[in-house]
């Protein structure tokens, strides 16, 4: 079999490198046969490869250099809305994952290459990461589609290019005899893996009493917490401490802030260091130390970047002038008071990181899934009845996105619709206000200098039946409709509380308040429910172009609390895995005890899957790309294509 | 101002709607009071307030007369001091809260009077409500403002005043009833001033943030 003909990617790809550099992305190829393929997915039977089919495909700058490579990226013309650079609703504060065209360009796009391997994965000795976070190359020998259960046939393309012939806007992948973009790996977090001591993570730690006697057993409360976050002044003031009271810790921060100011000092900026099984990142923002200290083993650009959210937040209170100003005035300042209030905010943000958010890991939020033709009414109605002063309109059921306009000239930023979320679905302060509120907020990824005002009003469509079925069949307890439209000007309450009104007897007037109720009812699919008979028992896509991310319900393998935060650490672990690599075309796998995963990034996706450990790899490879299929059937469902662009006011000036 | 008023089915019914403001240091019990006389509700582990919230309540005085409310409940915090005159513009009716048992949130509470007088609507009602007073039911030492005393000043300044439990609900209907009792239904009709909120009295040049900031 290891004859077999090989489609490499020399022989599969026409490349018209050097002159298609300065265009638009534009990779074509020519559909043949099969609108009926996708069954060929679960079709075990071996199909020996063929060599290049007659499909013309036109690439980009194909950087591949590597022949061995077994991914195959196809994207048509015919649907440009996929490629990553139309216009998005959503964009990234930070460019790391922003999709940029010369990205794009750079795509290699490479073809199926088999090397038929007998070896299936468990027969294979993995090759396990080191304590110290080294990856090692998988072995030569390794193959994750093992051939030996696809007796022979004639077009293994069609099994393994299935997804490519069903529609070439796909890309698929399979791994192959000494793939060198596969990297395998030993779950990394198995020695910090939470156990059930979790379950007492969020308790609150009592105060001190006044003799102090109970002082030890509370610092023993303290170091058994998971995860700690603390943000300190340069001058060492504390300004926000998720678990225990200030004097509880005192020695903590007075330690932190000498650690702080003695690196500072020799010019040595102090990012992250290990100590016992805990994990220490800090952060210098302007005047703030912020420091995140870890047992549940996420990477430290991964804490690096909630720690960066809680600095968003302080921003968001404030603005950037306003903490700059009174911290130059007065290094002494104590910002507890000027954020007071918002502690909630902060914990609620933290707790989120502590549970394990998708959205955060993936800089990314999730939809409502909508029809599109529902969609496009419910933004319409937004459109209909838009007011002048309107800078952004979003409908947001469920936590989820369902409608967003926005002035053409903007984006919206998920780092900064994070934090509305959390502060509408999370924190308890807005969503217990039984009416309506006017907020003022920075939003820093629009604008770190002024303020933006938020009017939010929630509907309570739900029957209460009706929202004991929703929180029992999902795992949110958030099942309203929230309606929020943001402006620069600070008297426009009024205007914009019209204009939910009539955005509501609109919704009314065509039915689709009803509509939206029905999917939050529905609630997020099983993975079972997406893929009948699926080996997978959760995944993440994330659409890299649109900066959202699907994802299915986590019923019924990881309802807990501490079976959702065992997922969110296996997810964190490939994500970490696979973004140490460089190239455009990455997979990553590994395995645990308990689980097998999976992680694969393209220039138009990650997806992120797991199932349990005595799954093999071909059959967690052909459930990955079933996912693809199913993202690719539903993808104007699932995602916000775009937003809808209105004509925002002419001018905007912040308040300061 | 004609007072807007409706006559409904009944001949003689009355229909009359008001704007009030909450204001007062944060943590004396704005939202939980507002809570209470809306949804009579109180709940123990209250998040603060971010922003403002704005609520309506509508109650009936005598069988001729239904008042309704629309209640700007604010945040307090001294960032948003500088919202405060959005909220207080062409408002009819304030009511101004302190806790009795933190002797600071009056003096807060007088600054608040102060800064009503001045800036608002001449005719504003301002009511001084002294939340929290199942506190000192069964622990009086608890108590750090005196009734008399804080009752001696609302009197000077001519404010309506009551001690209130928004946890007990005592006092909470009666507060707002007495206010509503005394806006004049020829004044009452905020819902012209809303179209054009810089109408009115209220042209004067909005206030700067006082205290010389809020880091002290
Ligand atoms: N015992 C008692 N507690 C109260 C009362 N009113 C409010 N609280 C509590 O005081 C805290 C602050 O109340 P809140 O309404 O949020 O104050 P605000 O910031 O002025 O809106 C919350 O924990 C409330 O439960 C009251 O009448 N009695
Ligand atoms: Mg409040």
């Amino acid at each position: 079999m290891a004859s077999k003909a090989t489609l490499n990617s020399e022989q599969a790809i026409k490349s018209e490198t050097s002159s298609k550099n300065s265009g638009p992305p534009h990779i074509s190829l020519s559909k043949e046969d099969s609108e009926d393929v996708g069954d060929d997915l679960l079709r075990e039977d071996w199909k020996p490869e063929l060599p290049p089919r007659r499909s013309t495909l036109e690439l980009m700058n194909v950087s591949q250099k590597s022949p061995t490579s077994s991914l195959r990226i196809g994207i048509t013309t015919t649907r440009p809305k996929l490629q990553s650079t139309a216009t998005t609703a959503l964009s990234l504060a930070d460019a790391d994952g922003q999709l940029h065209s010369d990205e794009l360009q750079r795509n290699s796009a490479t073809s199926l290459r088999s090397s038929p391997s007998h070896k299936s994965l468990r027969s294979h000795t993995p090759i396990y990461r080191s304590r110290s976070g080294t990856i090692s190359e998988i072995d030569d020998t390794t193959s994750i589609l093992s051939y030996h259960h696809l007796p022979g046939g004639s077009d293994a393309e069609s099994i393994l290019g299935d997804l490519l012939t069903t529609d070439q806007r796909s890309p698929q992948w399979l791994f192959s005899h000494g793939d060198r973009h596969v990297k395998q790996d030993e779950m990394p977090f198995d020695n910090n893996e939470p156990t059930a001591d979790f379950n007492r993570e969020f308790d609150e730690i009592p105060d001190l009493v006044e003799d102090g006697s109970n002082e030890a057993e509370l610092l023993q409360q303290w170091e058994s917490k998971r995860k700690h976050f603390l943000i300190l002044s340069a001058a060492g003031k504390p300004i926000f401490n998720r678990h225990g009271s200030d004097n509880l810790i005192s020695g903590y921060i007075g330690i932190t802030q000498t650690i702080f100011s003695f690196f500072e000092s020799s010019n040595d900026q102090l990012k992250s260091f290990s100590a016992g099984k805990s994990r220490f990142v800090a952060l210098t923002r302007g005047p703030l130390y912020l420091v995140a200290i870890s047992k549940l083993g996420e990477s430290d650009s991964q804490l690096r970047v909630q720690l960066d959210s809680l600095y968003m937040q302080i921003l968001s209170t404030l603005t950037l002038p306003t903490l700059e100003n009174l911290f130059s005035k007065r290094p002494s300042t104590d910002l507890r008071r000027p954020l007071q209030g918002t502690e909630s905010l902060l914990a609620a943000l933290a707790d989120s990181f502590t549970r394990g958010s998708p959205s955060t890991l993936l800089s990314a939020l999730e939809c409502l899934k909508l029809r599109k033709r529902d969609r496009e009414a419910i933004n319409n109605a937004m459109l209909q009845v838009k007011c002048k002063d309107l800078l952004y309109g979003l409908i947001v059921a469920g936590g989820r996105l369902v409608s967003v306009i926005r002035p053409r000239s903007h984006s919206l930023h998920p780092g900064d619709l994070q934090l509305i979320f959390n502060m509408l679905f999370e924190a308890g302060s807005v969503k217990a206000s039984e009416g309506e509120s006017w907020i003022p907020m920075c939003l820093p990824g629009f604008n770190k200098n002024g303020y933006l005002y938020m009017y939010v009003r929630f509907l309570d469509i739900l029957k209460e039946k009706e929202s004991e079925e929703v929180h029992k069949s999902t795992d949110t307890t958030e099942d309203r409709i929230a309606i929020l439209l943001i402006s620069a000007n600070r008297e426009g309450f009024y205007e914009l509380q019209k204009m939910a009104t009539e955005v509501i007897r609109y919704l009314e007037k065509i039915d689709k308040l009803s509509t939206i109720k029905s999917a939050i009812i529905q609630g997020r699919p099983t993975t079972t429910d997406i893929v009948p008979g699926t080996v997978l028992q959760h995944f993440l896509y994330k659409s890299r172009g649109n900066l959202q991310y699907v994802m299915p319900s986590y019923e019924p393998s990881f309802i807990t609390l501490l079976g959702r935060r065992r997922l969110l650490s296996v997810y964190h672990a490939l994500h970490a895995g696979v973004h140490a690599k460089t190239g455009h075309l990455k997979v990553y796998h590994c395995i645990s005890r308990e689980h097998v995963a999976l992680a694969w990034i393209t220039p138009m996706f990650e997806l992120y899957c797991i199932a349990d450990g005595s799954v093999e790899r071909n059959a967690l490879a052909q459930a990955a790309n079933k996912v693809i299929e199913y993202i690719r059937s539903q993808e104007e469902r699932v995602f916000i294509i775009g937003g809808v662009v209105s004509h925002g006011p002419s001018t905007l000036t912040l308040d300061e | 101002m004609a007072a807007r008023v409706q006559t409904g089915n009944r001949p003689n019914a009355k229909f009359a709607q008001f704007k009030l403001v909450l204001l007062g240091e944060s943590a004396v019990g704005k939202s939980s009071l507002v809570l209470r006389f809306v949804k009579d509700q109180f709940d123990d582990y209250r998040e603060s307030t971010i922003g403002a919230a704005f609520l309506t309540q509508t109650i009936t005085l005598d069988e001729q007369t239904t008042v309704k409310f629309e209640i700007w409940d604010t945040a307090g915090q001294e960032r948003y001091k500088s919202l405060a005159p959005m909220y207080y513009r062409n408002a009819n009716c304030a009511v101004v809260v302190y806790d009795i048992t933190q002797a600071s949130s009056l003096d807060k509470a007088k600054s608040w009077v102060k800064e009503l007088q001045r800036q608002a609507n001449e005719n504003i009602i301002i009511a001084l409500a002294g939340n929290k007073a199942d506190l000192v039911t069964d622990h009086p030492d608890k108590r750090a403002v005196p009734t008399a005393e804080a009752e001696a000043y609302a009197k000077e300044a001519g404010l309506l005043f009551f001690e209130t439990s928004a946890k007990t609900a005592e006092n909470v209907k009666d507060l707002f009833t007495a206010i509503a009792r005394k806006l004049p239904l020829e004044q009452a009709g905020p819902r012209g001033l809303r179209a054009n909120p810089r109408a009115g009295v209220d042209l004067r040049p909005e206030p700067q943030a006082q205290g010389g900031g809020c880091n002290c």
